[in-house]
């Protein structure tokens, strides 16, 4: 794990170079460019708030205005999301360079991750002119890189893991899919995890997610201003912590069929 | 004595094949039989190379040859560090950059500008480094105009070219080269090698996987053959491609021998009326009355052994042995030399030669020996045919049997006239390197 951190420090360069360029070349050719950071998250916003003011809506008293309660799970969420997405065929897609060029192979998925990154900070902002914008916003919100840093280390660890293990199995890509979406759901993004009573089933089952601490942290330090959550943060940095490390494990057991599977 | 650059001891590479085709391997399957790991193990191996040692010298350039699938881009990855010998060890002193796929990490959205910093920081610069370069990388590539355009709106020649470019100026101590030289147009090539040998110069390490020998022989002060994983020959570049070459030619002395199967089945008596015409007017095939029956065809050499593949100069017999079962008196051998395309190169027979047949009965074998062969490289069918004056067969052999005329002299045309040239007065030319023949000697009599 320690040699895992060490590489991508040593290749630093490399995926800043690599993370500016996805960032570059993901809205080149489109009208509103580097905008669409922005506007991806305002439509998604708009596409929940249709949902659960119109169709479905939530009046739950201690999540109103539930718009920017789902603002503060939906963002990080789509960051994950996207980061475990992508970073499960990062491998395949760029095989050309595994196979020719002497390259860092753990580079790809962690650029997979980090300009996801990027997009997420990028769409904070919006998030916080809203919340101070309905005078929301607390101290707590400084205390954000805590939860961000956890879910980085989450991240990266189920990225590694994810895009070595794809090359053998390019099911992986599909079911993934749906993984992650049952995922979504079983973590408290549109719903609030106060609500679910305590010793329930439900309850336990969102205990053992990770991200249902992470996601929490978010909304406490952002819409409620307060961190009561903070073991939770803990033991999902302890969890993190552990899907790195078998990650960086697998990715490095893995390293050498990757050139030959690819 | 200055270290090696590049030391190779016994590298072997293994690469698993998995008795299941990829595709059809999923992980469901892979759970349900609790096989995941199992999965993961070599079920098939394949050994693409087998214990090859070799040394390149610091400043040395190196090149390897090698028919397609013996081990050279292998061998190639492995200094390169794309992947791991399996046994054996191979270590490299000094930066490498490797021309295997040019280009390989540009993206096409993106400006040639922003790829060129990029590229540059994979194959390891620094930032810095690549901004101090990068004038002299696009002017190398040519694409002062076209630095800020995607690289998608990119020929494939303008694609190339700035790989080349970006990947030569990393300032290697080792460079790898494979077979890239074969793309972009005259100028560039030229450019390129003008590069290299600018490496050679300044006492880099160049490792060089090619097919082009010539360069081969130019350019290198060392040199592998490989064949089948293994080496084959090490030594003087000029020895190895020669003892390359004659392989190569013994291959296709094989291959001609075990085509003319044809032959069997025509000599059956069978007339061949199925096989597809070779060019305006040529039809293989045999027909004729087999008053006069040829029962074997032999090409030989000067000193009378069967060969197929021959070199310009050397002298070639055709040996054919006829068999008249009745008594004939009036008969012509005859024998046409056709290129593969069809088109007569030479063509000729006793009659037109003014001999006058008088008798023929039993066995007899009639042979043409061709002096000082003119001929440039390539396939060459034989006619061969007994007949009457008038013409009416007896028995007529056409593009049954051939022969291979290999050169290393890149000449054009049919027929090559002995030939030298002179120069008089103002004019000062060098002698030309004497390019010299193929050697097909007494080791190739399969």
């Amino acid at each position: 794990m320690i040699a895992a951190v060490r590489s991508l420090i040593r290749y630093r360069a490399l995926v800043q170079s690599l993370v500016s360029r996805e960032l570059k070349a993901r809205y080149r050719g489109s009208v509103l460019g580097f905008l669409w950071s922005f506007v991806n998250p305002l439509l998604l916003l708009l596409t929940y708030t249709l949902v659960f003011t119109v169709i479905l809506p939530n009046r739950q008293p201690d999540i109103q205005p539930f718009f920017l309660f789902l603002f503060c799970g939906i963002l990080p969420w789509t960051w994950f999301q996207a980061s475990l997405g992508e970073s499960s065929g990062v491998i395949i897609t760029s095989g050309n360079l595994i196979k020719k060029v002497l390259f860092p192979a753990e580079v790809l998925p962690t650029v997979a991750v980090l300009a996801n990154l990027a997009h997420f900070l990028l769409g904070l902002p919006i998030l916080v002119a809203f919340l101070a914008f309905k005078g929301r916003l607390a101290w707590t919100a400084l205390l954000l890189p805590l939860p961000i840093l956890v879910q980085l280390v989450l991240s990266l660890g189920l990225a590694l893991f994810l895009s070595a293990l794809t090359v053998h199995f390019r099911d992986i890509q599909n079911i993934l899919t749906h993984v992650l979406h049952l995922w979504f759901f079983a973590t408290p993004v549109i719903y609030s995890y106060a609500a679910i009573p305590e010793g329930s089933l439900l309850r336990r089952v969102l205990r053992l997610n990770p991200m249902t601490h992470v996601i929490v942290t978010y909304q406490q330090m952002l819409f409620h201003g307060n961190v009561d959550h903070w073991r939770g943060l803990f033991l999902a940095l302890l969890v993190g912590t552990v899907a790195f490390a078998a990650g960086a494990f697998l990715f490095d057991r893995l390293r050498d069929t990757l050139p030959e599977e690819v | 004595m200055t270290s090696p650059a590049i030391v190779g001891r016994d590298v072997t590479k293994v690469y698993r094949r998995h008795a299941h085709r990829h595709q059809f391997r999923t992980l469901k399957s892979a759970l349900l039989t609790g096989s995941v790991l199992s999965d993961l193990r070599p079920e098939e191996t394949f050994t693409a190379l087998d214990g090859v040692s070799f040394e390149v010298p610091r400043g040395a350039t190196f090149g390897v040859v090698g028919e397609n699938g013996s081990g050279k881009s292998t061998l190639l990855k492995l200094v390169a560090g794309i992947t791991r010998p399996t046994r054996g060890a191979l270590s490299v002193d000094g930066r490498v950059s490797a021309l295997i796929e040019l280009g390989a990490g540009f993206h096409p959205e993106i400006s040639g500008r922003e790829n060129v910093a990029i590229n540059g920081v994979m194959l390891g610069l620094t930032r810095r480094e690549v901004d101090r370069r990068f004038d002299e990388i696009v002017d190398f590539a040519e694409l002062q105009e076209f630095i800020d355009a995607p690289v998608k709106t990119y020929s494939s020649g303008m694609y190339m070219r700035l790989g080349f470019a970006v990947a030569i100026h990393v300032d290697p101590d080792v460079l790898l080269i494979d077979e890239v030289l074969a793309v972009g147009d005259e100028a560039f090539t030229r450019k390129c090698l003008d590069k290299i040998a600018e490496f050679r110069r300044r006492g880099k390490t160049i490792l060089f996987v090619t097919h082009s020998l010539g360069l081969v022989e130019k350019m290198c002060d060392d040199a592998l053959w490989l064949r089948h994983g293994r080496a084959a020959l090490r030594g003087d570049p000029k020895r190895v491609v020669d003892a390359y070459l004659t392989h190569v030619a013994a291959g296709e002395e094989a291959q001609l021998r075990s085509g003319r199967a044809p032959d069997a089945w025509s000599l059956s008596g069978e007339e061949a009326a199925g096989e597809p015409p070779l060019g305006p007017g040529y039809r293989r095939g045999r027909w004729g009355s087999r008053e006069v029956e040829i029962r074997a065809v032999s090409v030989q050499d000067a000193r009378g052994r069967e060969r197929h593949v021959f070199v310009p100069g050397e002298t070639v017999a055709l040996v054919i042995s006829v068999h008249a079962p009745r008594p004939v008196t009036d008969f012509v051998f005859g024998v046409g030399l056709f290129a593969a395309d069809g088109t007569s190169v030479y063509g000729t027979n006793t009659d037109i030669e003014g001999f006058s047949p008088r008798r023929l009965e039993g066995d007899a074998v009639v042979r043409l020996t061709l002096e000082g062969l003119s001929l440039v490289e390539g396939t060459y069918l034989l006619d061969l045919a007994a007949h009457r004056r008038d013409g009416t067969p007896y028995d007529y052999l056409r593009g049954l049997h051939s022969l291979r005329v290999k050169s290393r002299i890149r000449d054009v045309g049919v027929y090559r006239p002995a030939h030298r040239w002179s120069f008089e007065g103002g004019a000062e030319i060098a002698p030309a390197e004497a390019p010299r023949e193929i050697e097909l000697g007494d080791d190739h009599r399969g």
